[in-house]
């Protein structure tokens, strides 16, 4: 009898670690595909509302793009000493959204955290495009944006001096490889669902997945390379991730600016962005389970894990706020300590202890197992962490310029401009329509891996028969 | 000599295991358990031992691509600050180790995460290694045994198949 797990070892688990079901493991294979290629067939019509909403509001982004281009950054209301406003705070958040999808795909991976095999896909796509949306901002954001290579650590016979030593150029560096590895890492993660659309497609789709597959037959060696593939490129991911966020809180740290330059950012930053990423991916998890009809796969007990690690990653970012508060309010520094109580009872203070708030309370209600099952509850829970979680890199890059060294150069009252606004719910358009066509065009529940969790559950309730 | 294929479905891993067990103590003249491939819908590892030993060499692309990645990343930037030797730089060094430690670092993964990619599309032997039989219930449920051996031995390879109960044996004149 072929047997991929020890009886003991069953015995032992099933002892001492009850398991939830998470989903249901007596389903057939062909079925879970048949079901995973209908989705995309047919969606429900909130697909459609979803797309072309988000379609509408990437055209206004565009719009007002166009206008902030042939008008200048001040239309934007963009100038000394607000000069990052809104472009750098919403790119800080894409770049943090894009975490959990590593998070998901490769430590939980490696981790062996079964219950992540449903979901992850669409939180790598949710990495892609957060990154792809991220990369828009580094550009909206320049006065001249013809001249961008220049954040690019280029060779310098132009002798135009890249500035080699300054974190933005690293972060330029670390961003474009996150993008491509990302990209290579969910194209590669998915190359046996592909051959699964190109066995099931007809006419054009059929050749498009037959290239895309590369020919993939599941023979054992491709699998016993593919795993070991996927796998070592799963550990490269994982530093890469943490170097990336930790290269944009080096952005504020190495700076001067009062209430930046603080050495717990970096982990702060890395904290921030995997809640803000779990939060989102709660929000696409109950999104997509509707609109594609994944109830059997998207399950409760799933939501409830990962509501779970959204509550732990909620209490580190909340323990790391703290930290950054008191190393400031003890420390040496009466400037930084001027910004604190200036974010708290100044011009933003709703805004900071909103921020307060909804990162550090509100995700109390995912500690509750009544509340955690309640699909509306959770959609409106994650929809304010991520609130919350934007407010945070507002309050980063506002007050911060608003209230510097020098008291003539104080902004107290300043606020973005409709431009920014609209290119900001542009970029949320950008993201959502791009990550509704790849739902349409690729499975977003990884087929393959969810028969390997079919088939490990049955095994083993074969043994404990 | 030319050689033929055989590709037999099975309903599931239990069946085809027996098959590839009676197959490897067989002793076919003309056969070599070398020949033989498992298709599967997913990875089955206790499956894939009885093929006997298939080393993995994708790791080695990836050391090659993480060192040829430090490499190029510290010597590219290293050499384009090397223009700083006609510059003046008010005593900072020419070439900073530090800073350029993270855009090495960065290179590091970079190259190593697409050397391993490369590594295992060049192990898969892509694009032009495709094994002639195949079917599609292999995507979908149903364990594949392909098997290459002389024309003259592959009746008796089918009837070891047929003890199994196969749900279907295909088969084409290979090179």
């Amino acid at each position: 009898m072929i047997q991929s797990t020890d009886e003991k070892d069953i015995e032992i688990e099933r002892r001492f670690v009850p398991k939830a079901k998470d989903i249901n493991d007596e389903i057939a294979w062909a079925q879970i595909n048949k079901d995973v290629l209908r989705s995309m067939e047919r969606p429900r019509l909130m697909y459609w509302v979803i797309f072309l909403a988000s379609l509408a509001l990437f055209g206004f982004g565009v719009y007002c793009e166009i206008y902030q281009y042939q008008n200048g950054l001040g239309v934007a209301d963009l100038e000394n000493p607000q000069v990052w406003g809104l472009y750098i705070a919403t790119f800080i958040f894409w770049i943090g959204m894009s975490h959990s999808g590593t998070l998901l795909s490769a430590i939980l991976h490696i981790m062996h955290a079964d219950w992540r095999k449903p979901i992850y896909r669409f939180a790598e796509a949710m990495t892609t495009f957060s990154l792809m949306t991220a990369g828009l901002f580094v550009l909206v954001h320049l006065g001249r944006v013809w001249e961008f290579y220049y954040v690019v650590a280029y060779p310098n016979e132009r002798w135009a001096w890249p500035n080699f030593n300054s974190p933005l150029v690293w972060d330029a560096t670390a961003i474009g490889t996150y993008l491509t590895s990302s990209i290579v890492f969910l194209y590669f993660g998915m190359i046996p669902d592909l051959a699964i659309c190109r066995d099931n497609a007809k006419g054009v789709r059929k050749k498009f997945y037959w290239l895309l597959s590369l020919g993939w037959q599941g023979t054992d060696r491709q699998w016993a390379n593919f795993r070991v593939a996927y796998l070592t490129v799963a550990c490269f991911l994982i530093p890469l991730a943490v170097s990336v966020h930790s290269i944009v809180a080096t952005d504020f740290a190495v700076s001067q600016q009062p209430g930046w330059h603080i050495t717990s950012f970096p982990p702060y930053f890395v904290a921030g962005a995997l809640y803000s990423g779990c939060a989102a991916i709660i929000t696409l998890f109950i999104v997509l389970r509707y609109v594609f009809r994944f109830e059997e796969y998207m399950t409760m007990p799933i939501l409830d894990k990962t509501c779970r690690l959204t509550f732990a990653i909620a209490m580190v970012w909340t323990y790391l706020n703290l930290v950054e508060y008191a190393s400031v309010w003890y420390g040496d520094d009466p400037v930084a300590k001027q910004t604190l109580l200036f974010r708290a009872t100044g011009d933003y203070a709703a805004y900071w202890w909103a921020m307060n708030f909804l990162g550090s309370v509100v995700p109390f209600a995912l500690a509750f197992k009544s509340l955690r099952n309640n699909i509306p509850v959770m959609l409106v829970v994650s929809l304010l962490l991520n609130l919350g979680m934007w407010l945070e890199r507002f309050m980063i890059v506002t007050p911060t310029f608003a209230h510097g060294f020098y008291p003539w150069t104080w902004t107290d009252h300043w606020m973005p401009s409709w431009v920014q606004w609209g290119i900001v719910a542009g970029s949320f358009g950008w993201f959502s329509m791009l990550f509704m066509l790849f739902c349409k065009i690729f499975p977003t529940v990884s087929m393959y891996e969810v028969k390997e969790m079919v088939y490990h559950r049955f095994v083993a309730r074969k043994a404990r028969a | 000599m030319s050689k033929a294929h055989t590709l037999a479905l099975f309903n599931d891993f239990e069946a085809a295991g027996r098959a590839l067990q009676e197959l490897k103590v067989s002793n076919l003249p003309g056969f070599r358990m070398d020949d033989v491939l498992i298709k599967s819908p997913i990875e089955h590892p206790e499956l894939s031992e009885m093929l006997g030993s298939r080393p993995v060499y994708v790791q080695l692309y990836t050391l090659a691509g993480a060192v040829l990645g430090s490499t190029i990343g510290f010597t590219l930037i290293a050499s384009a600050q090397g223009n700083f030797l006609q510059q003046i730089r008010g005593g900072r060094p020419i070439v900073p180790i530090p800073p350029d430690m993270v855009l090495t670092y960065e290179l590091f993964i970079l190259i190593g995460v697409l050397m391993t990619v490369v590594g295992c599309f060049i192990a898969w032997k892509l694009p032009g290694n495709r094994s002639p039989l195949y079917n599609t219930r292999i995507s979908e449920d149903k364990i594949g045994i392909l098997v290459k051996a002389d024309p003259l031995v592959i009746p008796k390879v089918n009837g070891i198949f047929e003890r199994h109960q196969p749900l279907e044996i295909m088969g084409e004149q290979g090179r």
